[in-house]
């Protein structure tokens, strides 16, 4: 049950590759490991994407990506049972370039055992005013069914619709800018239907209880980001960024992002690049409630919590040469590793106990992602 | 009204500068370093699309954390 992982894939960031409007992409195809490790939870899996053109006018892609969930995270830990889940997701999408613009469609459809989730998009992206700007409109409905282990009477739904649009500018020889925007709307059940709240009880030896969450079932959030990317003399690039994020539950969050790219001789690539995120919590957000069914909607879901994060990470690519893969042009093997931090403001670590309720110490935890992937161009 | 007019006239003209066509300041034969891989927003899609997909996950914000569009116009 891991809604937000819906979301990036329901915008088909997995199918849209960083091309410019008038050509398109690449032939290519990625085999990737990746690895999350952190807070008690560890999430593994392959993830296949694979883009092929013809007659330099379409093209068509693929992409087939898989969780093998672990958790024991710090909300199993103290109020349920660790558990684990695999999620599967298929996306496929087609491309139509004509003239300047491209025309993109694309679906998913990812399942796991107490969620499964469609969504269809579409875009365009057109070149205009001497090929230095390129706009991209994009759209993206979805349609999710939400359901409740161990409980056969609970099934819900969730629709949501994603609008984009993506302003790419060449400012100088050496100096490209970037400009999102991206309005996401949701309807439906919104909340996690294992995750409880607690509030302050007297009668309870620990001091509290727990009841089950309540969300609103609207959400809106509006999304903003401002980027740049230069080359510099030497051969490499750096670039930065930033993103302002607000929504009808008041949540705020901004980012800010720094990356930079040094190739070495011919065939290694290394990046290096450190991100800084911060948000302020939800509206009903609390971690301890003063007494039960306190107000309206209730949340202690630690992403809609106030907290920080920050991550570091490094990259490097190497090109090999294949003997008698002829037919490949040119393949890498690719490995990225970013270390994260997390701290949070008002959500507290309940694994201490025999303290007053409220005085736990606030939860933090650091986590380890891993990938490595092969590339072939072809 | 009188005087209105040269402010008027000025208005007028700036508002319909932009309506010509527009000088490239980069031309297409200036943008080689903007054709290096190493200019993409997104080097390789799957791990773009993974981070994003972790990011999204374990955070309250959601959107615009791709970037479109390369506007080189190299091909």
């Amino acid at each position: 049950m891991r809604r937000h992982a819906l979301l990036a894939l329901s915008c088909c960031a997995a199918l849209s590759a960083p091309a410019q409007a008038g050509v398109l992409a690449e032939d290519r195809a990625d085999v990737m490991y990746h690895l999350y490790d952190g807070g008690g939870v560890e999430i593994d899996g392959p993830s296949m994407l694979v883009r092929k053109k013809f007659a330099e006018k379409y093209a068509v892609s693929a992409n087939y990506y898989v969780d093998l969930v672990s958790s024991a995270s710090i909300d199993v830990v103290t109020t349920a049972s660790p558990y684990k889940e695999e999620r599967k997701e298929y996306s496929l999408g087609g491309e139509y370039l004509r003239g300047k613009s491209i025309y993109t469609v694309g679906f998913t459809n990812s399942k796991e055992n107490d969620y499964e989730a469609n969504a269809a998009s579409v875009s365009i992206s057109q070149d205009m005013f001497g090929d230095l700007t390129t706009l991209q409109l994009s759209f993206s409905r979805g349609w999710d069914q939400v359901f409740r282990r161990g409980d056969d009477t609970f099934e819900d739904r969730l629709d949501r619709r994603v609008y984009g649009a993506d302003l790419t500018q060449v400012a100088t020889k050496s100096l490209i800018l970037g400009l999102s925007w991206e309005t996401v709307t949701e309807e439906g059940f919104l909340n996690n239907p294992y995750r409880s709240v607690r509030y302050l009880d007297p009668e309870a030896a620990s001091g509290y209880s727990y009841q089950a969450e309540v969300y609103p079932r609207t959400r809106t959030g509006n999304a903003l980001a401002v980027r740049g990317r230069h080359f510099l003399p030497w051969r490499a690039a750096a670039q930065a960024e930033y993103r302002w994020y607000s929504d009808s539950w008041g949540v705020l969050g901004h980012t800010v992002e720094l990356s930079y790219t040094q190739p070495y001789g011919a065939r290694w690539v290394f990046d290096a690049r450190y991100r800084w995120y911060t948000q302020d919590g939800a509206d009903f957000y609390s971690d301890l409630f003063p007494r039960e069914d306190f107000q309206n909607f209730l949340a202690r879901d630690k992403e809609l919590a106030t907290m920080t994060s920050q991550t570091i990470g490094i990259g490097a690519s190497y090109e090999l040469r294949l003997p008698g893969m002829d037919f490949l042009e040119k393949t890498t093997v690719n490995f990225r590793y970013d270390y994260m931090l997390f701290d949070y403001d008002d959500f507290r670590d309940l694994r201490v106990t025999g303290v007053p309720p409220g005085t736990e110490p606030f939860y933090d935890f650091s986590a380890n992602v891993v990938q490595l992937f092969f590339s072939g161009w072809f | 009204m009188k005087n209105l007019r040269p402010a008027l006239w000025l208005a007028i003209a700036l508002g319909t500068a932009g309506c010509g066509p527009v000088e490239p300041w980069v031309k297409p034969y200036e943008r080689e370093r903007l054709a290096d891989p190493i200019m993409s927003w997104d080097r390789d899609p799957v791990s773009a699309s993974y981070m994003k997909h972790v990011y999204e996950s374990r955070e309250g914000s959601r959107g615009a954390m791709g970037g479109a569009g390369g506007g080189c116009g190299c091909n």
